[in-house]
């Protein structure tokens, strides 16, 4: 029987890594943010086209666009959020679960855009804390996959340990 | 925040402020000149009062008593073939005249013709009879004049509001509503969500999309260069790249140095 000598120092060392709790659960919470489905005017298209295989959100691991708030981590908001809405979105920002991000994508969500009028929330900072806000009309593909690598460079500076995020309102 | 303007004046002043300026408008054709629409004409001139009626843009326009007009329509539907409504609405003349016009565009689809039906309501009670047995498509037309003017279409099946919440305050076409919001729409989503205590904590709405706070930090993080929310910035930062990962690196993640990326001059 041959006897196999294991040299740990040679070659790539030890098959361990060292790193610490916070790095490594934000790490994989970085990329893995899977968003909400939730266009509201055109900044969907252009949302629906980085999801797409030209664009390929995947790359990110932030191509799993789901149909459920509870199922989600970060909601994109995407396009001109009326005053009518408005409640319903809070509601389901509220249903998402811990720990979630938003993108206001676009000038609608971002100031009520072009939108200087009664029906249109000013801005959805309003009624939710947001985290990106992603500037343009409507913000191109690349827009969003660079709002996707702030968010996910956000995350990784966070704290899994920090207490229930600073919330904005309420 | 810009200024706000009363609206009530609107409708005196031009909008524009050439002097010699005339609005264009379509001639007015004698309506007898048209075999089809004289012929129409003359059906309801025998059974109604008309106030007016010309020839404009090929459409056959009459005035009528709002009154009369359910039985107008009636006769215009079942004598003259004028299978389809198009379109209801109302006008805000309410400055000129305390009075709001109504309108129905008719279609013809055998004779090929346009008829617009117009009355002329009081402001004061805004009450008018429903054509929704008349026309399928007048129901959501007349909920829609009804959430945009407040005219009430009496009769109808299902009088509420179409577009606007059902908790909303006013009616938002009409020329006195200000384009940006009352009181009541303007603080309308904080109101629903948190409750008329939380107006002092959002403050309140930032009409100008242009405004710019170079300082601030809570409404917009500066592009480029990345601050957390709230965070106190006193002066300008003088270096504005940022790069997309982290200086110590990341578990598999290699950060992308610029220096050192090369840039293809054509596409492979």
């Amino acid at each position: 029987m041959a006897w196999h000598k294991v040299d740990y120092t040679k070659d790539n060392g030890l098959p361990i890594l060292l790193t610490t709790a916070d790095k490594i659960v934000s790490w994989g919470r970085s990329n893995s943010i899977w968003p909400l489905t939730y266009g509201l005017a055109c900044c969907a298209i252009e949302m629906m086209a980085t999801g797409a295989s030209r664009y390929d959100l995947d790359r990110f691991g932030a191509g799993v666009f789901r149909a459920s708030p509870r199922q989600s981590d970060v909601m994109i908001i995407a396009g001109t959020l009326t005053k009518k809405h408005a409640e319903f979105t809070k509601r389901i920002y509220d249903q998402m679960s811990e720990p979630k991000w938003v993108i206001s994508m676009g000038s609608c969500a971002n100031t009520g855009g072009e939108y200087n009028t009664y029906s249109v929330v000013q801005g959805v900072d309003r009624i939710i804390p947001v985290d990106i806000y992603l500037p343009g009309c409507a913000p191109r593909p690349e827009t969003l996959q660079y709002a996707i690598m702030m968010l996910q460079k956000k995350i990784r500076k966070e704290s899994i340990f920090r207490k229930q995020r600073q919330r904005r309102l309420v | 925040m810009r200024t706000y303007k009363p609206k009530k004046n609107v409708q005196h002043k031009a909008y524009h402020t050439d002097r010699f300026y005339v609005a264009p408008t379509l001639a007015k054709i004698d309506p007898s000149t048209d075999e089809v629409f004289s012929k129409d004409l003359k059906l309801v001139e025998k059974n109604f009062s008309v106030e007016e009626a010309y020839i404009q843009n090929n459409h056959l326009v009459i005035y009528v008593k709002p009154t009369d007009i359910y039985k107008v329509l009636e006769l215009l539907k079942d004598s003259c073939k004028y299978q389809m409504l198009i379109e209801l609405s109302a006008i805000d003349f309410v400055e000129q005249s305390n009075e709001f016009e109504i309108f129905y565009q008719l279609l013809s689809l055998t004779k090929k013709k346009r008829i617009r039906l117009k009355t002329k309501i009081s402001a004061d009670d805004k009450k008018i009879k429903s054509v929704c047995d008349l026309y399928k498509s007048a129901n959501w037309a007349e909920r829609e004049a009804y959430d945009m003017f407040g005219i009430k279409f009496v009769s109808h099946p299902n009088l509420k509001r179409i577009l606007m919440p059902d908790d909303w305050y006013d009616h938002p076409l009409l020329k006195t509503y200000p384009v940006e919001g009352d009181e009541s729409a303007s603080w309308y989503e904080v109101d629903k969500i948190y409750g008329k205590e939380y107006r002092d904590i959002v403050g309140p709405e930032l009409r100008d999309p242009a405004y710019i706070d170079r300082l601030d930090s809570k409404r917009f993080i500066k592009i480029k260069h990345e601050v957390p929310y709230g965070a106190e910035i006193s002066e300008t930062p003088t270096n504005m790249m940022s790069e997309y990962q982290e200086e110590k690196g990341v578990f598999l993640v290699r950060k992308l140095r610029r220096a050192k990326s090369k840039i293809l001059k054509k596409r492979r």
